[in-house]
């Protein structure tokens, strides 16, 4: 197994199809980064916002007492 | 009925969270090596086609991309089967979390491919019968999502879209067969179970670990969504209080575990 292009830019270019196959890739790697991401921030979100809570309402239960 | 045990286990939220929680570090490590590997391969490393030259690189993301929008399709389904037949609440929270997993790969593989078509058919977009019914997949999974957030009660929201997941499989075998029964313009399938691969092996390598990557991509999100759903959904019960409580500074949603859970 052997790189197959002459040069880099040989292998930026693709012959005329460089922009096509790139375009495909970045999206492509663009929308599974989003898949990756989003759960895994949205959650942590969530969790931070429900710690919150929690806390607002201990300190409004002590401040009652 | 000891048998049985693992189908109710399955069917609780909390026994799933806590199980699925270690398996996110593996699953993201074998994901990544398989595709970064696959794409780096198919890129620099694999000859180009003697009729389409390097625009058939976009196979390495079109073909994986597609496999999942359809694969993911039935996960939906079926865990919406699961739900309406067994009650199981957790099929529901699957079959959410599948909609926009399945939605975006399968806007994947509609964008890829009018990208490769422009190079190889001249056109972008041709309303041939492999990407009319793709469309028509993708309309179905936003259709699913649309469902989800459009009643106010919970279980209305499941039951309508496992009843529209369900009726929508109806597109999946005219997805399959479409390039056989209407012969126009996108090219029959390379990859078939029934017969030896119609591609050189040099490039089905490259192709074959990106779809294994593909798929080990799609059960981690898929976790990772669900896990999501659960937290939401089950807000209210002990265990998710306690996992809001303990989950210390880090706040990742991996480490989910306490220690009587270990």
């Amino acid at each position: 197994m052997r790189f197959y292009f002459d040069s880099l830019s040989d292998f930026v270019q693709m012959g005329t199809h460089g922009p096509y196959v790139w375009a495909s890739f970045g999206i492509t790697w663009g929308v599974m980064a989003y898949l990756l991401l989003s759960p895994w921030l949205r959650q942590r979100r969530w969790l931070r916002q429900q710690r919150a809570r929690v806390r607002r309402d201990q300190a409004a239960k002590s401040a009652q007492r | 009925m000891a048998s049985w045990q693992w189908f109710h286990r399955l069917g609780s939220p909390r026994w799933f969270y806590h199980k699925t929680g270690p398996w996110l570090p593996w699953l993201t490590v074998v994901a990544l090596t398989l595709l970064v590997v696959g794409t780096v391969w198919g890129l620099a490393f694999s000859p180009a086609d003697f009729k389409q030259g390097n625009s058939y690189r976009i196979i390495y993301i079109h073909v994986p991309a597609a496999f999942l929008a359809l694969a993911g399709y039935y996960v939906m389904a079926i865990c919406g089967a699961v739900g309406l037949i067994w009650k199981m609440k957790l099929a529901f929270m699957v079959m959410k979390a599948a909609a926009p997993i399945g939605a975006a790969l399968t806007f994947v593989s509609l964008v890829t491919g009018a990208i490769w078509g422009k190079p190889t058919w001249g056109t972008w977009w041709e309303w041939d019968a492999r990407i009319t019914s793709m469309l028509i997949l993708l309309f179905l999974y936003l259709g699913i999502m649309a469902l989800q957030s459009a009643f106010q009660s919970r279980e209305a929201a499941d039951k309508s879209s496992a009843i529209l997941a369900l009726v929508g499989t109806v597109n999946i075998p005219i997805i399959y067969k479409s390039v056989d029964w209407w012969y126009t313009l996108h090219q029959p399938a390379s990859l078939k179970l029934t017969s030896a691969p119609s591609i050189h092996s040099s490039m089905l390598y490259p192709l074959l670990l990106m779809i294994v990557g593909f798929y080990v991509f799609y059960a981690l999100v898929l976790l990772l969504y669900t896990r999501l759903e659960i937290v939401k959904r089950e807000a209210r019960t002990g265990w998710v209080k306690e996992l809001v409580n303990h989950e210390g500074t880090s706040g990742g949603p991996s480490d989910g575990l306490s220690k009587e859970d270990r």
